[in-house]
């Protein structure tokens, strides 16, 4: 999860609502919207098969848009070259003509199987889903904040140590530290500034990864005295059942132990396999074991495709990924239609598919 | 097991139909890892790989290289010995924005995977941080 800011009452008012409107009911629930998810939307499609598809990232892409955006991949084929978002946008394009419906910023927290066979999906925002087949395809696992190794701060965390922020007002008159050198980072300071009782911004070096515009407009609350800047790294951590008092940050010029009741670090994303772990699927060293003709685990109905499967002889490809979405769309088909034959078509010479498509 | 356990391997046959144990490591560099309870692995290594990939054939303990080398994680951080930083170089800036992820960064610090092993860094010592996040 990305936000571990504690509930507060706005939170359960969203909860109420999304219980309200029902569980959204639909084919298949893909979980993870990285390349192989997206492309499993495709081979979903082309067999009438329709796709909700869920991530914790806020943008489609996984991996491509997260770690590598910019950096070339060479092993996609008849793609000589192509960036992680270029990858990402052309999947984007071609799985258009099928309206995968997203939701971006949510986690898969909860799945158990109905008595009609379908299952029950629930997100961290409470969004529910009923789906007939589900798709894992999470990668690496779900990309979660990094935990400093400082000692003791996980039982700050929630209290007085946050990854993220959902009311400014939860922050107000606190002394706040933010730690870190690029977006998230400085966001945090030109947004809290206001309403902190300090606010510290600390980073290793005077150098920093953020947008130019926002890093000005910090330097300018550092002349103003609203911000201090402490070039350092924290080192430890000074507090009691939860709530944190001080820290101590080591500078050039020795260690200065500053006052803080809320810190932010900002040391980008990790990935943990999370939730999935929970879900009783025959794991193989922390990845989900399948075969490879349906790509399925253990459970009937739950497949799982890409870097966050296992098989003898598995590469963590993309391109194998796209090969285990297209058997894997064969056997969600005879879930979803139990009662249809299915005819192999290709994309090149049936007008059904084209018409799919909508190049026809 | 050997704590300077070799695993000599090359991408490319020999060229010449004879072969002799000193081509065969011709192309290798030896490189020393110490972990923060002092306890050092030496390794040999090819010539082109980075210090990142020489750690992982070898097992070394303590570098993870979670996104497999593309510089976009800082799980392979390392402190280069002092004696050796002339002959490494400095972080590029791609790299130097990295370590802003990494943990207890000083002088020296670097991502392993940004390293390529060269003859011009057989000997280098390199020691594992204490925690990689």
């Amino acid at each position: 999860m990305m936000d571990t800011t504690p509930a507060g009452p706005e939170t359960s008012g969203v909860a109420e609502a999304a219980a309200s409107s029902g569980p959204i009911e639909t084919d298949a629930i893909v979980i993870g919207a990285g390349p192989c998810g997206l492309f499993a939307v495709f081979e979903l499609g082309l067999l009438d098969i329709k796709s909700h598809v869920v991530d914790i990232l806020d943008r489609p892409g996984g991996q491509c848009a997260e770690l590598y955006p910019e950096k070339p991949i060479y092993d996609v084929p008849a793609l000589p070259v192509v960036t992680g978002q270029e990858l990402t946008d052309r999947l984007m394009e071609q799985i258009k003509p099928f309206g995968p419906q997203f939701h971006f910023n949510e986690r898969i927290d909860s799945l158990s199987r109905e008595a009609d066979g379908r299952f029950r999906l629930t997100t961290d925002a409470e969004t529910e889903f009923l789906a007939k087949v589900v798709v894992v395809a999470a990668g690496g696992g779900s990309f979660t904040p990094k935990r400093p190794p400082l000692t003791g701060i996980e039982e700050y965390e929630g209290k007085s140590v946050f990854y993220s922020v959902r009311k400014i007002e939860t922050m107000r008159g606190h002394d706040i530290v933010i730690v870190g050198g690029g977006d998230s980072a400085l966001d945090w300071t030109l947004n809290l500034a206001p309403v902190a009782k300090s606010l510290t911004l600390i980073h290793r070096r005077d150098e920093f990864r953020a947008a130019p515009h926002s890093v000005e407009k910090m330097r300018k609350l550092v002349e103003e005295s609203t911000v201090r800047l402490l070039i350092g790294q924290v080192t430890g951590l000074e507090g009691a059942n939860g709530h944190l008092s001080a820290l101590d940050v080591k500078t050039a010029s020795g260690t200065e132990r500053i006052a803080c009741t809320a810190m932010l670090p900002f040391f980008g994303l990790t990935m943990k396999l999370g939730p999935v772990a929970d879900w009783g699927l025959n794991l193989h060293e922390n990845l989900i074991l399948v075969d490879t003709e349906r790509f399925e685990t253990n459970e009937h109905g739950i497949f799982a495709i890409g870097d966050i499967n296992w098989y003898p002889g598995k590469l963590k490809l993309i391109l194998s990924g796209f090969h285990e979405g297209a058997l894997m769309a064969q056997a969600a088909h005879r879930i979803v239609y139990p009662d249809k034959k299915l005819l192999f078509q290709y994309t090149t010479s049936s007008s059904s598919l084209q018409k799919k498509l909508g190049v026809k | 097991m050997p704590a300077n356990l070799i695993i000599p391997f090359r991408s490319q046959p020999p060229k010449s139909g004879l072969f002799s144990l000193k081509d065969a490591y011709a192309t290798m560099t030896k490189i020393t890892f110490i972990q923060p309870d002092g306890e050092s692995q030496t390794v040999e290594a090819e010539n082109g790989l980075t210090v990142m990939e020489a750690a992982k054939l070898n097992d070394i303990a303590g570098i993870e290289a979670e996104c497999g080398g593309a510089c976009a994680c800082a799980t392979c951080h390392v402190y280069v010995d002092e004696a050796w930083r002339d002959k490494t170089g400095k972080a590029a800036d791609m790299e130097e924005d990295m370590l802003d992820f990494a943990f207890d960064v000083r002088e020296g610090s670097r991502l392993c995977c940004q390293i390529k092993i060269t003859d011009a860094l057989d000997g280098l010592v390199v020691r594992v941080p204490a925690k990689q996040f």
